[in-house]
């Protein structure tokens, strides 16, 4: 397989975790650039005007905030390597206020760009085989995907290569890029659900069947103003009709899904119209009446964007695994960290670690051009220079010599990037809110930051143990609230900024909406709010209970009483 | 209105007639969905086209289709992206091989989709610089998945040659 790719001069070794372009993909890209750079030098000059002009520069992920351009960059299935990190980091030093933001579709956000040097952006993003593309619009956006792939022990398959293929398919595609709305693809490779897989347009977990690879299919799940779970399509789809049956499912949206209004257009919508079985025989007229000789997916196209993968050598010593050990015993802090930051990997001596992004008091997911070269070092030295951007915007590092964890803890420290607090309150989502967003009622960050501050003591954070947080500044549920074991929506009262708390969500297996716990509250009231939360929490729950099974178990008049009888 | 066919300007041979024009007699003329009877009732010599909304199911058209030389879809705006499905079901599901014609308010950027779903003209909206139309079918040699067109593969994978010659 690595053959062939050393043999392509203009790549040498394929990069590990993701799809190594060739000249045809960069021409393509190429193309793209210049079509750009043409589009954005005709408004520029006036010839074209803002209103024509807009789904242009949307359908290259430039959107028009409150206060500048902001870009969004593709960074498909979360996956990318250290010489594209450097050029984030470049980018951001260069054309932006020195950082960027992760965000919770797995790409990155440039929040202060200038229009006249978005077509130099993109011409660097192309350089290193990146780009914008299908980053906004009403089209198939980024596919996202487990930030563990390839890498967790409870992992069945990579999905990453079928990811690839479905960026490809999805890629300025003919019929479905002016859909009724948006539509996000997640696929996963594990039973224990990493992508939220029932909270998208369509959710695909891929396992090994009888004879290759099939997908579970969900689909119509969301947030938003509606949230919904979303529903189980069909099992065992087999990988050669994977796209002629995404085809017939997006096919059937793009006919009969809303254009009427914007908040009605989403799947989730025309799926609970028809309802599950209704859409289901649609699906199946269209799969049953199409050509599916044209749309099929044949073995040798797997195998061939595979081979532009590259694999890691996992070659650990065999001491390994005794070496952590015995680091983690001579360091309490580190072991922390360990305990925390850290993922079990399918090879021996070997694990993933999880770089937060979330620094006490800090911007969920937002890192500086510093950092994000540090990450690009720190990559290269530890893990084979891949990069994962998590929907919890956090970066994970997927193949980890264990008796090497130390060495890069200590790197990540002196990046400022070594909290320990993955899956504990103190690993906040967060929306962009009001500070960048047209769309929002209220600010997102600053609450964020505040909890962050209130709950920094990372041995106060173990002991609530794993609890999610997630904001929304509008109810357009950006900051995924009402998947939070604590959500929390900010809404507009009379031109002052208040806060609804929402308990019980998960985007996990055992996918739930949270519900609203009572009245919206002022910004500090609610940090307060949640405080008192947690205290009901630890006093009421049983060992080894986690916030959201306390509240299953309990119910939310305990916890109610815990923010409002207060009062 | 000005036509399109492969990025050329061409010469507009039909008539369309509204819901409450006269039918002519002969000639070659687009009927809207409501009126598709009437047209069929012409003699069986005469070119007869319809104009399909965009919330229509192509499939009403499959008895009538053999006597069709031509089915307009349309864009009452070029965010609704309903057309380029009913122009690919005409291609693939019923095997339609006369003229698809685009109608409404389409954009230049749109104009590769709508051939690779199996467009063959497209009536220009008021204003529109068919050079900038032409200009947008010569500016990408790679698509990225399987079309009506059958383009041939480009390399390993999905991709497609367009064959819009690069220069």
């Amino acid at each position: 397989m690595s053959a062939e790719i050393l043999a392509t001069p203009d790549t040498g070794a394929a990069p590990v975790g993701h799809y190594a372009y060739d000249q045809v993909d960069r021409a393509f890209l190429h193309d793209r650039v210049e079509q750009f750079r043409d589009q954005v030098a005709r408004r520029l000059s006036g010839a074209l005007s803002e209103d024509e002009f807009k789904p242009l520069r949307l359908m290259n992920g430039l959107y028009l905030q409150l206060h500048a351009y902001m870009l969004r960059v593709a960074i498909p299935y979360g996956i990318l390597d250290s010489r594209q990190m450097r050029e984030l980091a470049h980018i951001a030093r260069t054309y932006d206020r020195d950082y960027g933001h992760f965000t919770t579709r797995q790409n990155i956000q440039f929040n202060w760009i200038r229009l006249e040097d978005t077509p130099d952006i993109l011409a660097r993003l192309a350089a290193v085989d990146m780009h914008a593309i299908q980053t906004s619009g009403n089209c198939i956006r980024n596919i996202t995907c487990d930030q563990f792939a390839g890498a967790a022990v409870d992992e069945l398959l990579d999905p990453r290569v079928h990811a690839e293929i479905l960026r490809q398919w999805s890629t300025l595609h003919p019929e479905f890029s002016f859909l009724p709305r948006k539509f996000k693809i997640a696929i996963s490779g594990s039973p224990n659900d990493r992508v939220a897989a029932r909270f998208h347009d369509i959710g695909l977990v891929a396992k090994p069947g009888r004879h290759g690879t099939v997908f579970d299919v969900f689909v119509g799940g969301g947030m938003g103003r509606t949230p919904v779970v979303g529903v189980h399509l069909r099992d065992n789809l087999p990988e050669e009709d994977l796209l002629a049956y995404l085809e017939a499912m997006v096919r059937v949206y793009n006919e009969y899904g809303r254009r009427d209004n914007i908040y009605k257009a989403r799947i989730k919508i025309l799926v609970q119209a028809l309802s599950a079985e209704g859409y289901r025989e649609k699906v199946d007229a269209e799969f049953a009446a199409m050509d599916r000789a044209r749309y099929r997916l044949p073995p040798e196209t797997v195998a061939a964007i595979r081979a532009r993968f590259g694999t890691p050598v996992l070659d650990a010593p065999s001491d390994a695994a005794d070496r952590l050990a015995e680091a983690r015993r001579t360091d309490a802090l580190f072991d922390r960290w360990v305990r925390t930051n850290t993922h079990p990997h399918r090879a021996a001596g070997y694990i993933s670690a999880v770089v937060s992004l979330k620094p006490d008091g800090g911007i969920p997911g937002d890192a500086t051009s510093a950092q994000i070269d540090a990450i690009a070092d720190i990559a290269d030295r530890f893990s084979f220079g891949e990069i994962r951007i998590s929907h919890m915007q956090n970066i994970v590092l997927g193949h980890v010599r264990q008796d090497q964890l130390h060495a890069l803890w200590q790197e990540l420290g002196r990046a400022g990037l070594a909290s320990a607090n993955i899956g504990l309150i103190g690993d906040i989502i967060a929306c962009p809110g009001l500070d960048y967003c047209s769309l929002a009622n209220a600010r997102s960050i600053p609450i964020a930051q505040k909890l962050s501050a209130r709950f920094a003591n990372p041995a106060l954070q173990e002991r609530i143990g794993d609890l999610q947080i997630k904001i929304s500044g509008c109810i357009n549920a950006c900051g995924h609230h009402h998947a939070g074991h604590i959500g929390i929506l900010g809404v507009d009262k009379k031109g002052e900024e208040f806060f609804q708390l929402t308990l019980g969500g998960s985007a996990g297996n055992d996918a739930a909406i949270g519900q609203i716990l009572g009245p919206a509250l002022p910004e500090d009231a609610t940090v307060d709010a949640i405080a008192h939360l947690v205290d009901a929490y630890l006093v009421h729950r049983t060992d080894g209970e986690r916030f959201l099974d306390t509240y299953r178990r309990l119910g939310a008049a305990l916890f109610k009483d815990a923010v409002y009888a207060l009062a | 209105m000005p036509l399109l066919e492969n990025g050329r300007l061409v010469e507009d041979r039909w008539t369309t007639v509204g819901s409450d024009d006269t039918l002519p007699t002969t000639g070659p003329v687009i009927v809207p969905l409501d009126r598709l009877e009437d047209g069929l009732a012409r003699p069986a010599g005469e070119k007869l086209g319809v104009a399909l909304p965009s919330d229509a199911d192509v499939a009403v058209l499959r008895a009538a289709l053999p006597r069709l030389a031509l089915v307009a879809v349309t864009f009452p705006t070029f965010r609704d992206g309903r057309a380029f499905s009913q122009a690919r079901a005409l291609r693939e599901h019923l095997d339609f091989a006369g003229e698809v014609r685009v109608t409404g308010r389409p954009l230049p950027d749109q104009y590769e989709f709508l051939l690779r779903c199996g467009a063959s003209t497209v009536q220009l909206p008021d204003g529109a610089d068919p050079a900038v139309w032409a200009q947008a079918h010569e500016r990408f040699t790679t698509a990225y998945q399987p079309s009506v067109r059958d383009e041939r593969a480009e390399g390993f994978g999905l991709r497609r040659f367009l064959g819009q010659a690069a220069n």
